[in-house]
């Protein structure tokens, strides 16, 4: 349990978000000519990092956007807030 | 055994006011060498080891943990047994495990408190309905006990249960399980740890896995913080953090790991003899031999190693139950925590080899591993000996989030795990 500061409406509580899960997974630009093994790699495999995770998230109970948010998943504590299509902090 | 516990040694060492029972296990420090790793001393890992001595000979093999023995999910779900699963795959598996737990207190010479109090699922609308019949008769297709309700008959099973009609989830009706039941979580990871020691398993605690050393695409061994161990079949068995030791090896696995909750209230007299689940409203509850509640909440939504959940979670759950049972509305929660699952997306386990000669993985169980320990355990002990999987286990491998092969048990289960 912890707050988020959504980008567009402040700081509120993390029930009123729901978590998108690994940010920065980019759809494949050709589909077709994807292997079986690209494909897992896509829609499966996920690095699950036990520190500093760059996460997506979306503000279902208020403003309904997504952005992104960089957390350490070790103690839930927030890193940085970013909109979608920012680049993501390096610090 | 050595110290076999029967009731003549119960009244031998009351003589000696209980001060002189053996050590169920030694503590050692690791050898140099292995033939097998097991990393994580949970029910499952210490299970592996225990089939691993007795039924592949493997006796020079050491489980290391990085807490203590039975200190992860093991000493912290709320121990429910059942094998009503949907599809063929999940039914061979989860039965398997319920087939073992039948005789583990007798085998292991450890009261693992398995009690067959029965499990029952409640359906909430007509698609909880048919999907719960549905799921019946595909049990008894596969030889597990299964019996359909109707909301009369779950009432005189379970009376204390509101099948009041005006409530806002109705009871409709509920599938039942009567082999299936609970047993004493910690129980069964000492019993394991107790036979597993006999045979010479070395039990290694306080030991965290640093880094696994490759050569190319086998193991050579496992960097500690109690030293470099030399082994070239590696086991890993670390639920939540299995992502976090697949990364040391260069690998990626399907899993998120989330928290899970579940809480406990105050003991009181018996009131619930069996294990009542509820999917569509998130709420299963059943009593402890201490009298307890024992109350399983859900995952939180988003990837946490803390072992703490969110508090609308807990709050979503009990009302539920508040409003299934209100004979509990004035009982209060003693104690409430979380553990860390490993999840994997299509909610069925992974007992498999990976790409890497001598590295094998038993994760993914989610939020219902507890039930499938004795099973898990042998499986992953025949997997790792012959370097092949069981019949049982062959489709829970790696390979099918490639081949698109998935046992889809989400919500296709008895869930809410």
């Amino acid at each position: 349990m912890f707050l988020i500061n959504c980008p567009y409406c402040g700081e509120r509580e993390q029930s009123e978000f729901k978590a998108g899960g690994e940010a920065h997974i980019i759809r494949p630009k050709q589909p077709t000519e994807l292997s079986d093994d690209q494909w897992a790699e896509y829609l499966f495999m996920r690095k699950n990092i036990k520190g500093i995770q760059f996460e997506r998230w979306v503000h279902t109970h208020g403003c309904r956007k997504w952005f992104n948010v960089v957390r350490d998943t070790s103690n839930d504590i927030i890193k940085a807030v970013y909109k979608m299509g920012e680049k993501p902090p390096t610090k | 055994m050595r110290n076999k516990y029967s009731l003549f040694s119960l009244v031998k060492n009351a003589f000696s006011y209980h001060e002189n029972w053996e050590k169920a296990w030694k503590d050692p420090e690791p050898k140099k060498e292995y033939d097998a790793v097991i990393v994580g001393g949970g029910g499952h890992g210490l299970a592996t080891a225990y089939y691993l001595a007795k039924k592949h000979d493997m006796k020079n093999i050491a489980v290391v943990e990085k807490g203590w023995i039975g200190g992860g999910n093991t000493g912290r779900n709320t121990t429910i047994i059942r094998s009503n699963y949907l599809w063929d795959a999940s039914a061979g598996l989860y039965n398997h495990a319920l087939k073992i737990w039948e005789g583990l207190s007798q085998e292991l010479n450890y009261n693992v408190m398995f009690s067959q109090r029965g499990v029952m699922n409640l359906a909430h609308n007509l698609q909880d309905v048919r999907d719960l019949k549905r799921r019946t008769h595909a049990n008894r297709l596969n030889g597990i006990d299964a019996v359909y309700l109707d909301t009369k008959q779950v009432k005189k099973f379970c009376p204390i249960i509101n099948t009041s009609p005006d409530i806002r989830y109705p009871v409709l009706g509920g599938t039942l399980q009567r082999r299936a039941g609970t047993a004493r979580h910690d129980a069964v990871a000492w019993g394991y740890a107790r036979g597993a020691n006999e045979m010479g398993v070395d039990i290694i605690q306080n030991c965290e896995v640093k880094g696994i050393k490759r050569n190319r695409d086998s193991v050579e061994g496992i960097e500690t913080t109690k030293g470099f161990i030399k082994t070239n079949k590696i086991g890993v068995v670390a639920a939540g953090h299995s992502s976090v030791i697949a990364n040391m090896a260069g690998l990626k696995l399907p899993l998120e790991s989330k928290p899970l909750q579940a809480l406990v209230s105050e003991p009181v007299k018996p009131i619930i003899d069996t294990v009542v689940m509820s999917n569509a409203v998130h709420a299963y509850v059943s009593q402890s031999d201490k009298g307890e509640l024992v109350i399983g909440a859900g995952t939180d939504d988003y990837v946490s190693y803390s072992q703490k959940g969110s508090h609308d979670i807990v709050e979503g759950t009990l009302n539920a139950i508040l409003e299934l049972y209100p004979i509990f509305s004035r009982m209060r929660m003693l104690r409430q925590w979380g553990g860390i699952v490993d999840i994997c997306p299509d909610a069925s386990p992974i007992i498999s080899k990976t790409s890497i000669k001598g590295l094998y993985f038993n994760c993914g169980w989610g939020t219902g591993g507890f039930k499938a320990t004795p099973g898990s355990g042998d499986l992953f002990a025949h997997t790792i000996a012959n370097d092949e999987p069981h019949k049982l286990n062959a489709a829970f491998n790696l390979n099918r989030f490639v081949s698109g092969d998935l046992v889809d048990e989400h919500g296709a289960a008895a869930v809410a795990h």
